[in-house]
This record gives C-alpha cells, structure tokens and sequence, in this order.
C-alpha cells in the first residue's frame, strides 16, 4: 500500500544523488530537504485554509490510523478545515477533505445516496451513514470514527467479514420448497404479507446496528440485529412453505440467535433506513415460544 | 469483534453520557436485579434471627431502625424495588411487541413514578422517631 511518508522518501533520495557532497552528511541533507518539504506544504495549507476565512467552514475530527507505516501505527486525529455549503454531507467534506489536502485519508463510499451501505462511521458519538448525515445538524466539531467493535484496517475503514459471516449464517436468500400449484412462473406474494416484510427488506448491510449492538460487542457467535432481520425477512415470508420456516427457525432460536438480544434498542436507533430491528427481534421470539410451547 | 482493536474509550462505558434511553433501561435494571439479590441474603438473616426466639427478632429489628443509616437505605431499597417493577412491566410490554415506538417515553415515565413513589414515601420511613 503506497502512503505519502514513503513516497517522500523516494523523492528527497533521488535528489540526492544529483546534488554535491556539501560538508553535511547526505542523512543531514535529505532530513534538511524534508523539513523544508513539509514547511512547504504547511504554508501552502495555511494559505488554503486561510483562503477559506471569508466562507462559512466545519472543522472535521478524523480518526487515523495505519498499522503498515511506522510513525501512523499509534491511533491520531487529524484536524481538516473545510468550506460548508448548503446541505454538505458528513462524506462530503470527507471526500474534500482526501482530495485538497490529504489524499492519503481513507474512507469507504460508493452510491453517495444511502443505498450502498459503504459508509457507515461513527460520527459525534453515533453510528450514522457519512453520506445521509448532514453536517448542519452536528456540532462543530465533527469528530469521524470508524465502527466501533470492528478491527480497523486503516483509517476509517473496518473489517467487515465477522458482520459478512453472520449475515449468511442465517442463510439470507429466498428459498421456497414447495412452487405455486398455478402455472405461473412468479412467486406471488400476497399484499399484506409483503407489507409485513417491507421494512425489513430496507437492509443496506451497512452493519451500523451490529456496531452499536453492546451484546454482540461481548458474544462474537451472536447473529447481530442485521444477520436476525434478515431472518425474519424470509422466516415471515409466506411463500417459503413451513418445512422451510421450521428450518429458519432452528437457526434463529439457537442459543446465539433472538435470545441474546436484551432490548437496548440500540440499533433501531442507529438504523439509517428506519428498520425496527427490536420489534422484528421480538417477533422472532415469540413467533420461536410458540413454536417450541407444547400444552399436550 | 471483541478482540477488536483498542481504541481508547470509544468501545467502553468511558461514553456513557451518549447513552440513548433503552441503554439507560437496561444499565439501570440490571443494577437494580442485583441490589434486589443482594438484599434478599439481608432479607433472609434478619428473618433469621426469630429462629431464636420472638424477644430476639424485636430486638433486631428495633436496633436495625433505630440506626438513621437503616432508614435511608430502605428509601433506597424502595427506589431500587419500584424502578425494577415498573422498568419489567415495561419490558413485559416490549416482550409482546405493544408499545415500541414509545419504550424511551416508557422508561421515562417509570423513572419520574418511582422519583414520585419515593419521595412520597420518605414521611413513613424517615419519620417515626429513631427510638
């Protein structure tokens, strides 16, 4: 992975070469240029930034971190001054952010429009989607994290597999095991059984609510808000059959699946597309009581 | 993602001030479970002790009141016992899936009742003289 602090190295050793051996040591020399590098790129920011005075600015907070270059393996935040306009988005000024002044900021993002589920960071204190956030309604300053409870690969990127490997042990595709009698070739679904899965249809596997989630903070085997929704996406789906339900429940009911959860509402908060997580987490549990409950 | 990299106070309860209501609801009613289990081995000692005789439980009981200490931790007592009760029936409601737009309103309305219980209650515990 290429980063500024190398790149500079290779620069300053190839002037090197070209100048005379002056009194100095070449060590001394490279160092001299380097000072003056950076003094340069200081002054140059300075002005930037101070061009800026005139207009309205956010001050940015950013977590950075970079475990493959010495000097960026101990965590730091970054200060970015940033020019705000009119419904700027917490990844908007990120994106200026990487693109004026430090290209080596890095950050997931995609679709820009909530849709993609890239960018979830953890801004002032919250899990939120960078590009759904607008920075007029945080405070100044805008500290920019990334998820909590998920190892960081660099900057504000996380390792999303743990999330990834949950969402497909709940086996999240349609799978019916019996086909309408009818000779049509869809699927029909009724339209209030479609209402009911509406919402959580929304998923945008942006792994927000996993993040916020305290237990599956504690309990790495637990299926998390997201994996648990998708279950009930298609545990309530009608067309799926009831051999196939049973199965879909064993899953959900095991000792890491519905039970774990402790109705923090912690992600139905921090939910981007409004999914009611608790209450579909709840559904599942009553839906696996009356499953197992036997009077006879 | 619990052997996640440290980072400081972000993954720990150093952020508790930005807790949201049903994370409060949760903190709040595990402490109060475990005051209440706590309380319960007293609970059983002190009934205890009319194994030895009807004169010697009246006289427990009457040096334990007689302590102002006594008394202000049965006002706690109260509290710990009313939040527990009102947050499970709260719960009981969020288990049936009634209500779970307003469970932050609920939680709320549950600590200002047992603010209000409470303080009602001072007159009765605090009051009778520390003989």
């Amino acid at each position: 992975m290429s980063t500024q602090i190398e790149q500079q190295e290779t620069e300053t050793e190839g002037e090197e070469e070209e100048t005379e051996p002056a009194v100095e040591s070449p060590g001394d020399q490279r160092r001299a240029t380097k000072r003056q590098r950076q003094a340069e790129r200081d002054i140059q920011r300075e002005t930037e930034e101070a061009s800026l005075d005139d207009e309205e600015t956010v001050s940015l907070k950013v977590f950075r971190y970079d475990p493959e270059v010495e000097g960026k393996q101990e965590p730091r935040f970054d200060d970015f001054t940033v020019p705000y306009h009119k419904g700027m988005t917490v990844l908007d000024a990120l994106i200026y952010a990487r693109d004026r002044y430090d290209s080596s900021l890095t950050f997931r993002h995609s679709c820009r429009q909530a849709v993609c589920g890239s960018d979830a960071l953890f801004v002032n204190g919250r899990q939120r989607l960078g590009c759904k956030t607008q920075l007029s309604e945080l405070d100044d300053p805008v500290r920019i994290e990334p998820l909590p409870h998920q190892e960081v690969v660099k900057d504000l990127v996380v390792d999303m597999e743990h999330f990834y490997d949950q969402m497909e042990a709940v086996e999240p595709y349609f799978d019916a095991d019996e086909l309408p009698a009818d000779d049509l070739e869809e699927q029909r679904q009724s339209r209030e059984n479609r209402e009911k899965v509406k919402m959580s249809t929304r998923c945008i596997w942006c792994g927000a609510c996993m993040s916020s989630c305290n237990i599956a903070a504690g309990d790495n085997e637990y299926l998390g808000p997201a994996a648990i929704n998708k279950a009930y996406r298609f545990a309530m789906d009608e067309r799926e059959g009831e051999n196939r339900k049973q199965e879909r429940l064993r899953i959900i009911e095991q000792e890491h699946g519905v039970w774990r959860c402790q109705t923090q509402f912690s992600c139905t908060e921090v939910c981007p597309k409004d999914i009611p997580l608790t209450e579909h987490i709840q559904e599942l549990k009553r839906e696996a009581v009356k499953n197992n409950l036997k009077f006879w | 993602m619990s052997q996640s990299y440290n980072r400081g106070t972000v993954e720990d309860f150093g952020r508790w001030r930005e807790f949201s209501a049903g994370m409060w609801a949760w903190i709040f009613h595990k402490f109060t479970g475990w005051v209440l289990v706590g309380y319960l081995f007293t609970h059983i000692a002190v009934l205890s002790t009319s194994l030895g005789g009807a004169e010697l439980y009246t006289n427990t009981l009457q040096g334990l009141e007689a302590l102002l200490v006594v008394r202000f931790l049965e006002v706690g007592l109260l509290a710990v016992a009313v939040f527990h009760i009102l947050n499970g029936i709260r719960l009981l409601m969020v288990d049936l899936g009634v209500g779970l737009e307003a469970q932050d309103k609920s939680f709320y309305a549950s600590l200002v009742l047992t603010g209000a219980i409470v303080v009602a209650s001072i007159p009765t515990f605090l009051g009778g003289p520390l003989a």
